[in-house]
């Protein structure tokens, strides 16, 4: 069994099409986005025993919120420790591991609701679920950009997308299966998480089974790296451990931070802003509709411009996000005062797929400055940015929000203050993204480190 | 065992369907966002 999950067995053979792993990556991370659409099982979870209201026994929301926020927290500690191994094992064994977490974690957590014991939850979904989430995450992002030297940033854009589609799917389908399976006595949670586990984990494991890496010294067919090489894009490699001794993982951590709290602080609030901004003309079904709008710019952002960053190249395309993005933040309450909504909707439409971009083209980034061979790894390290982010972006516009407020600031405009800081922060990424340089030649591994490890000198493929 | 024991090319008809096993639920998933979204126009 280990040895069909091996990374040897696992090597694609001649006549491979590498059209294949995109829908490899796409059925984990279409499964794992499902986290977003969490929220969807709080009110049910609120009424497991009572059914149709809550019983004074039945589980809070305060008590139910800890169930996302740990999946999040092990996403991240996973994607940081969990990616050294998957180098070591391939993408293979860590998607299956990642299956059985995932998969495996919602049969626990319906055991939990089962048994009305909140433990096994925060241990299902939360530890063990959250840990097949971070391993989900990273596991085809460096397989895809060894399959795709040619067009980097549209392969990993392909596959962070699914994770935004995700939940998409999985607040509409979890809805379903709970009507179909509620009654009098059930609210219908316990076999909706037995069926999604399942399918979930069936899901994941066919992106495993048909996932492949390439051969050494593979290319695609009748592509030559660029002759003139582009300073920004290096074709050596940098190992994991090494990269954290150098300034640009720490600028690109800055870079992924400053944009993702950005992004995650307005979008939180995205829903009340609309609803006070246009008092009176957005219901809150329409605000509900915005949200829905911005989850796919959020989605489309995530192919479009991870896929135009291979025509603009990495560090523009975040110019663009931190300039761009400035600018488009200071406007927004421009807009709520002038009461164009239009233009609203369209500036936030933007704004979210700019975040999204910023997800799915770090990869590349990342590529670029480190090389292929453990992007990975350090993509997972980097990921530690968004845990970061997802703290400090909803606590910073909370915090600013209710201190105008208590000032006597008018509710409708006591988000200017928070749109103009959250512009603050996209300079200050402007600046990190404009301090990146190529990484200096001494961190850069050298033939006998990698003897060391596989007997492979991949840069030496860089050489056909 | 290697489990890539084909040296044939992949088939143009599982490239199809395996893109389609993705694309389907995706889409399903984008239809139902964009019918709540609509809501906002309506």
């Amino acid at each position: 069994m280990s040895g069909f999950f091996s990374k040897q067995h696992s090597v694609a053979q001649p006549g491979y099409s590498r059209w294949l792993v995109p829908p490899a990556a796409l059925s984990v991370h279409l499964c794992i986005g499902q986290a977003y659409a969490f929220s969807v099982f709080n009110d049910p979870l609120t009424r497991v025993i009572g059914v149709a209201s809550s019983a004074p026994d039945d589980w809070k929301l305060t008590t139910l919120g800890w169930i996302f926020s740990l999946a999040i927290v092990f996403l991240g500690l996973s994607a940081a420790f969990g990616g050294k191994w998957l180098e070591k094992v391939g993408p293979r064994l860590t998607m299956f591991v990642a299956a059985c977490c995932f998969g495996g974690g919602f049969l626990i957590s319906a055991l939990g609701v089962h048994l009305h014991e909140i433990w096994l939850i925060y241990l299902g979904y939360g530890v063990i679920g959250g840990i097949g989430l971070g391993l989900g995450y990273v596991s085809p992002v460096s397989t895809l950009i060894k399959w795709f030297p040619d067009r980097r940033g549209m392969a990993t854009g392909m596959a962070i997308m699914g994770f935004g589609g995700g939940a998409m799917i999985g607040a509409p389908l979890s809805v379903l299966l709970m009507d179909h399976f509620k009654s009098a006595e059930s609210v219908g949670v316990v076999q909706t998480f037995l069926v999604m586990g399942g399918l979930y984990f069936c899901s994941m494991l066919i992106g495993a089974l048909t996932i492949r890496i390439p051969p050494p010294n593979w290319q695609p067919a009748g592509w030559t790296p660029p002759l003139v090489q582009n300073k920004m894009i290096t074709d050596k490699h940098v190992h994991i451990d090494q990269a954290l001794k150098t300034p640009q993982f720490y600028l690109l951590w800055l870079v992924l931070c400053l944009n993702v709290t950005a992004g995650i602080g307005v979008l939180g609030q995205a829903s009340v802003m609309i609803q006070e901004m246009f008092k009176g003309s957005v219901t809150p079904a329409s605000a509900a509709g915005f949200v829905g709008l911005l989850s796919l710019f959020n989605m489309g952002g995530r192919f479009f411009w991870s896929s135009a960053s291979d025509y603009l190249g990495r560090k523009n395309t975040y110019f663009i996000f931190f300039a761009v993005g400035a600018g488009l933040y200071s406007t927004i309450p421009t807009m709520g005062m002038t009461g164009n909504m239009a233009l609203f909707v369209l500036l936030y439409a933007l704004i979210m797929s700019m975040y999204g971009g910023g997800f799915s083209t770090i990869p590349a980034y990342l590529a670029d400055i480190f090389g292929t061979r453990f992007v990975g790894g350090i993509h997972g390290r980097l990921l530690t940015a968004w845990s970061t982010a997802g703290v400090l972006g909803p606590v910073l516009v909370n915090y600013i929000r209710e201190y105008q407020i208590s000032q006597g600031v008018a509710k409708a405009d006591a988000y200017n203050v928070t749109m103009y800081i959250m512009a603050g922060l996209l300079v200050v990424g402007f600046i990190a993204n404009l301090s990146i340089r190529p990484v200096h030649e001494k961190h850069h591994m050298k033939h006998g480190d990698f003897d060391e490890l596989d007997g492979i000198y991949p840069a030496d493929d860089a050489d056909h | 065992m290697n489990n890539s024991e084909s040296s044939k090319s992949s088939s143009p008809w599982l490239l199809a369907v395996f893109w389609l096993y993705v694309l389907i639920p995706l889409s399903w998933g984008v239809w139902s966002t964009l019918k709540k979204a609509l809501a906002l126009f309506g």
